[in-house]
C-alpha cells in the first residue's frame, strides 16, 4: 500500500518590496511538482498562491504563506500584518482596487486578484481585522485519493 | 509554428532562451497588465507585452507561459534577464507595436489562448 502524502511548510513574505515577489509561489510550485501533484492542480495552486503573495507584497508589512498537501487537497493559508480589509465583499468585486502607483507600475492593481483566487480555489475563506491583518485560506481538491482509494485519510 | 518562426515573423531579437527555439507556439495572450494575464492567459501560450520588469517573468513562470515577447522595442533590465535565465523562460524583443505583433502572428495561424472573456472559450 502506498504511503499517505503529507507535506507542510511555511514561508515568510516581505511586504512593500517587489524585489522577491513571486519567489515563494515559485518555490511552492516546484515542491508540488516534486510531490507528483497533477499539472492542473499545480497550476491552479500556483495562481492562487501568487495572487496572495502579490497582495501581501502590495498591501501588508509582512506575512506568511503556509502550504499543506495531502492526497485529498492542497491548502494555501496566508496571514499578514497589515491594514486589513474594511469591506471584504467589496474587495472581492472585479475592478475594485486601492493599489498604489508603485503596484500599478509593476503591472498589478486591476482588482482581479481576489476574484481570480475564488475562481481557481475550490474553497476560499477570508477574514480580516482593520489595523491588524488579513487571513486567507484556500483549498484545491486533489483527486489522487480517488485514484488510490486505499490511502488513509488525513483531514486538513 | 515554433519560437523560431515567431522570431523570424517578428524580426525579433532573442534575449533569453536561444536554445529553446524549437518550442511550439500555437496560442498567445497580449496585455500590459499582469493582473489580466493571471486572470485570462492559458498555459503553453506566448505572452506579448510592453512591460519589462521581473514580475513579467514571475507571472510567466507561474502560468507556464512558453515565451515572453516584448513589443515596441522594449528591452528588459539586467534583473529581468537574470530571472528569465534562471527560470528558463525565453524572452524575445520585437520593434513591432503590440497591434502589429498580434496581427502578424494571427495572420500566420497563432490564435488567442481564449477568444473572449465571460464564456471561457
Ligand atoms: N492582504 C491584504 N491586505 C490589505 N488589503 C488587501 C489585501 N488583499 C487585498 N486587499 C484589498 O483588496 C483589494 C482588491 O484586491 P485584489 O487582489 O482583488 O485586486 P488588486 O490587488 O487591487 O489588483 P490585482 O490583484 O488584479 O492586481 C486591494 O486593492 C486591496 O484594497
Ligand atoms: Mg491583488
Amino acid at each position: 500500500m502506498a504511503e499517505p502524502l503529507y507535506f507542510e511548510k511555511s514561508f515568510d513574505v516581505e511586504g512593500g518590496s517587489f524585489q522577491n515577489a513571486g519567489n515563494v509561489s515559485g518555490q511552492i510550485k516546484g515542491i508540488l511538482k516534486d510531490l507528483g501533484v497533477s499539472t492542473d492542480i499545480v497550476r491552479r495552486v500556483a495562481i492562487i498562491c501568487y495572487e496572495s503573495e502579490i497582495n501581501i507584497v502590495s498591501y501588508a508589512k509582512r506575512g506568511t504563506i503556509t502550504l499543506t498537501v495531502t492526497d485529498e487537497a492542497v491548502k494555501i493559508e496566508t496571514k499578514d500584518e497589515g491594514p486589513g480589509i474594511a469591506d471584504i465583499e467589496l474587495a472581492m468585486k472585479e475592478g475594485y482596487s486601492t493599489a498604489s502607483a508603485a503596484v500599478r507600475e509593476m503591472g498589478f492593481g486591476a482588482g482581479m486578484g481576489l476574484a481570480n483566487m475564488k475562481k481557481y480555489a475550490d474553497h476560499l475563506i477570508i477574514t480580516s481585522e482593520l489595523g491588524v491583518g488579513t487571513y486567507v485560506r484556500m483549498m484545491v481538491m486533489n483527486f489522487q485519493k480517488i485514484l488510490h482509494p486505499d490511502l488513509p485519510s488525513i483531514t486538513l | 509554428m515554433t519560437l523560431k518562426d515567431v522570431k523570424e515573423i517578428l524580426e525579433a531579437e532573442v534575449l533569453v532562451g536561444s536554445d529553446q527555439l524549437e518550442k511550439p507556439a500555437k496560442t498567445a495572450f497580449a496585455a500590459d497588465l499582469m493582473s489580466d494575464v493571471l486572470a485570462f492567459a492559458k498555459p503553453d501560450s506566448l505572452l506579448l507585452t510592453g512591460l519589462t520588469n521581473p514580475q513579467v517573468v514571475r507571472t510567466a513562470d507561474i502560468l507556464d507561459i512558453t515565451a515572453i515577447i516584448m513589443v515596441r522595442g522594449k528591452k528588459p533590465s539586467e534583473e529581468t534577464i537574470k530571472l528569465a535565465e534562471e527560470l528558463k523562460i525565453p524572452i524575445l524583443s520585437t520593434r513591432y507595436i503590440l497591434f502589429e505583433t498580434s496581427g502578424r502572428l494571427h495572420a500566420r495561424g497563432v490564435t488567442g489562448c481564449i477568444e473572449k472573456v465571460g464564456g471561457e472559450t
